[in-house]
């Protein structure tokens, strides 16, 4: 029962890709394509990629098509997903660099809510936008915003992130108020990882756990380190662990990949991922 | 068969568009013109670039411009700007369908790392070398034209960077654009 990773790649006419992945000398291997691993969508499976290598899982699955924002790539996953959904074996799924698109994702909905057995969905990113934008953020089962994305998601006259009213987009200190009006208004996933100075993994009954440590302050600046922290989830998840205890556990293996790497401002996501397994294997076999 | 499908269905069935459905927020933007003639020529040149676009009558609370409005989707409103404006197309107004009152960002949050100063426009940072004003990161953002204008600024300085507007596509690209506008403010 696979992992499956949903999401796009920088580049024009890539083609779509469906297929098992994995990682060697710092690239992406998906059949008979290969990518380098930057901030985004490739970051999140190179993230996923050692995490399940560390666990003991099978490689996970990544359908990808090509996208620089015109939306084309993400309609190219969005028809494979509506005619592939009802013969997917996945236990998760996670949804990432999407063009929001409402009517794409209510089909893809539609096609999940017909599944015999639904996987785990977890929705980061431009796909975490339509679904709330669409008033179905309640059908997910993990959405990871960091703190803007938090303020987008409280408030609940928006479509989009740029458009965040200026009251709600407060201090970090603010985000225990946040995430209680998103689920107010029915805007979040059964849960949340909010990620920031202290991650906070939050449902509708309040505020789970609080990460803090160890505090690396010069990652916030850097591209990816939010979807290495999707891929890290997404693989606890893979392994069986609970939504909260995948979420915690992953923000502190975040944190710890943060200390052992010392990054500067200046660091690039691929700097950090050599790192990623020893912090992986600290994190969760401490003993 | 779940509440979700029945629900979904029904719009379905009923041939009833998603985003007008009552759930969630409309994905829809407005642009408002003074002249029908801009509206027309608009309207083709967004089409001929793919982009879904619907000529409606303005809703009664706009009131300003013409009887014609261009419906598109909101999300990709960096783009359909940069090309009304190569164009030398000017919409009077804006608008996300949702709420004609919403307006984009302008509050930025700034942190200051010693040698580098990061800048946020809602879900979107910027970070630079103050020593050579080097863009060292991007981050934030959702929209798949993130990682592709990051690859393409980061390395460069301030002043040889192209800005975000001219190559992204959507509302993240779009709140970079004001990071960044933000960031040569500060330090050029």
């Amino acid at each position: 029962m696979p992992l499956m990773i949903v999401g796009t790649v920088p580049y024009e006419g890539f083609p779509l890709i469906h297929e098992e992945c994995n990682l060697r000398d710092g690239r992406l291997n998906l059949g008979h394509e290969s990518v380098s691993v930057v901030r985004g969508t490739s970051a999140l499976l190179a993230a996923a990629c050692l995490a399940s290598e560390v666990l003991g899982l099978a490689r996970p699955w990544a359908l990808l098509a090509g996208d620089i924002g015109r939306g084309d790539g993400s309609r190219r996953v969005y028809a494979h997903l509506v005619e592939h959904l009802p013969d997917s074996p996945e236990r998760v799924i996670v949804f990432h660099y999407l063009q929001p698109e409402v009517d794409w994702h209510n089909r893809i909905l539609m096609k999940i809510d017909d599944l015999e057995r639904r996987p785990l969905l977890v929705a980061d990113a431009g796909y975490m936008y339509v679904a709330k934008m669409s008033g179905f953020a309640t059908s997910y089962d993990l959405f990871t915003p960091d703190v803007g994305e938090m303020a987008f998601l409280a408030d609940e006259s928006v479509p989009h992130p740029f458009y965040t009213r200026g009251f709600l987009l407060q201090e970090e200190e603010k985000v225990p108020e946040l995430i209680q009006r998103a689920y107010v208004h029915d805007n979040a996933a059964r849960y949340l990882l909010v990620k920031g100075r202290r991650d906070l993994v939050a449902s509708a009954d309040g505020i789970i756990a609080e990460i803090s440590e160890p505090c690396v302050e010069n990652m916030e600046p850097i591209g990816g380190t939010g979807d290495t922290l999707t891929g890290i989830v997404a693989a606890l998840l893979h392994s069986g662990k609970s939504v909260p205890e995948s979420a915690a556990s992953g923000a502190t293996v975040n944190r710890v990949l943060g200390r052992l790497t010392n990054p500067t401002p200046a660091s690039s996501i691929a700097d950090l991922l050599s790192c990623l397994p020893e912090a992986v294997r600290t994190v969760l076999f401490a003993d | 068969m779940s509440l979700l499908t029945s629900v979904l269905g029904a719009f379905r069935k009923s041939g009833v568009k998603a985003e007008l459905c009552d759930k969630g927020v409309s994905e829809r933007g407005l642009l408002i013109f003074e002249h029908t003639s801009e509206v027309i020529r608009a309207e083709s040149l967004l089409k001929e670039a793919g982009i879904d676009v619907a000529v409606k009558g303005p809703p009664p609370e706009v009131r300003t411009g013409c009887d014609l409005a261009i419906e598109f989707p909101i999300v990709s409103g960096l783009r359909v700007s940069f090309l009304l404006e190569q164009s030398k197309i000017r919409p009077l107004q804006v608008l996300p369908l949702q709420d004609l009152l919403l307006e984009p960002v302008s509050l930025y949050h700034v942190k200051d790392f010693g040698e580098y100063l990061m800048v946020r426009a809602a879900n979107m940072k910027i970070t630079v070398d103050k020593r050579d004003l080097r863009i060292v990161n991007i981050s934030g953002g959702g929209c798949p034209d993130v990682p592709y204008l990051a690859e393409r600024l980061m390395g460069k300085t301030l002043q040889e960077a192209p800005e975000p507007r001219s190559l992204g596509s959507t509302l993240c690209g779009y709140a970079l654009q004001l990071a960044y506008e933000e960031m040569r403010r500060r330090c050029l």
